[in-house]
């Protein structure tokens, strides 16, 4: 079986099997190119899960496409990426166009009636436990409190926002730097 | 032509500003989603993508996608569209991560970066959940119950596609 083929068909069983996204696609995703396909090494996981974590974009998607790069070059990232998107894909489309029937279903409304708070508690659960991962202190905890205020409250845009903070962050930092060598 | 074309656009600017990914990523979608100018969900339609994103396999940036690019045009070319937006700026970028990684690995400037960038994902996402802490999504005592019974079984990890069976199975009992 050729290369390209393996990466499609490894990733799309990681886009199918791995529920909820995000960090839930992580051990699956390790045992998949770890463990079976012997395509990253184990020391290197990590490495890999902070590269494409500072890339935007979905995690999983930059997972693929760095294993598809390393596996098979450029050709091995489409493969892996198309791998990873397509079963959502497919799925999101089946559901699409069912809900747009099935909308004003009264059992399918009181299900998503109950539903919408869970997701926002699921949503906000995680936040404390997120930021002592991320090591935030109390200036990280004073910067993230007035982001949150201002995508909420004052609907600035969080593109923006996220352009400001990573300029801001870069400036400052390289600003510290010169002082601490003319010192 | 033109709403394929701003559908691609929009989704572009979701993946090239999604830093953080999943959560941190629904302000950016919502802000270009359901917010003017284009208006192409409701809140609510918002909140049941994300609860269907739970339920279904693959990243909400990419669920979402697809299922706005279907309501918006009624196509799978909306669809398609939208999804290859959100994907192609990160995938450009992660392909010159991959490239030059080793170099990369010690760049400092990435830490600086990120020392800025982390506190506000940790703030989008906080942004995310207070947005939608709103009247169409607690609409009486039972949506705060559910509400309160979800914040404390996620801090103990139950499993999230649980999670949302059982609150939309007490919706059905409820409602």
């Amino acid at each position: 079986m050729s290369q390209l083929l393996k990466l499609f068909l490894t990733f799309f069983k990681i886009g199918t099997f791995t529920l909820g996204g995000g960090y839930a696609m992580l051990p699956l995703i390790q045992r998949e190119i770890v463990e079976n396909r012997s395509w990253v090494e184990e020391e290197d996981f990590f490495e890999l899960l902070a590269l494409a974590q500072s890339s935007p974009g979905p995690v999983a998607v930059n997972a693929s496409v760095f294993v598809g790069y390393k596996v098979a070059g450029v050709t091995g990232s489409i493969a892996a990426t198309l791998g990873t998107t397509l079963p959502s894909f497919l799925i999101i489309l089946v559901i699409a166009a069912w809900l747009v029937d099935y909308r004003s279903n009264p059992f399918v409304e009181a299900f998503f009636k109950g539903v919408r708070p869970a997701v926002v508690a699921m949503i906000a659960a995680p936040l404390y436990s997120l930021g002592r991962k991320m090591r935030i202190k109390f200036k990280g905890a004073l910067l993230a409190s007035l982001v949150a205020a201002m995508v909420a409250f004052a609907d600035f845009s969080p593109a923006m926002l996220i352009a400001i903070a990573g300029a801001g962050s870069l400036a400052y930092g390289i600003f510290k730097q010169k002082r601490h060598k003319e010192s | 032509m033109e709403i394929y074309f701003t559908l691609f656009a929009s989704f572009f600017k979701i993946g090239l500003f999604g830093f953080g990914g999943g959560y941190a990523m629904l302000p950016l979608i919502q802000h270009e989603v359901v917010s003017a100018p284009h208006n192409w969900l409701s809140m609510a339609d918002f909140i049941d993508i994300v609860a269907i994103s739970q339920m279904t396999p693959g990243p909400i940036a990419i669920n979402s996608a697809t299922y706005v690019g279907y309501t918006v045009t009624g196509t799978i070319w909306g669809s398609l569209c939208a999804t290859l937006g959100v994907c192609l700026p990160p995938f450009v970028i992660m392909l010159l991560i991959s490239k030059f990684y080793l170099k990369f690995r010690e760049n400092h400037y990435m830490d600086m970066l990120f020392a800025g960038l982390k506190p506000a994902i940790i703030g989008l996402i906080a942004a995310a959940a207070l947005t939608m802490m709103n009247a169409h999504n607690f609409i009486d005592l039972n949506s705060g119950i559910i509400f309160a019974t979800t914040f404390i079984a996620t801090l103990y990890r139950f499993d999230p596609i649980k999670m949302i069976l059982v609150a939309g199975t007490a919706g059905i009992f409820i409602y």
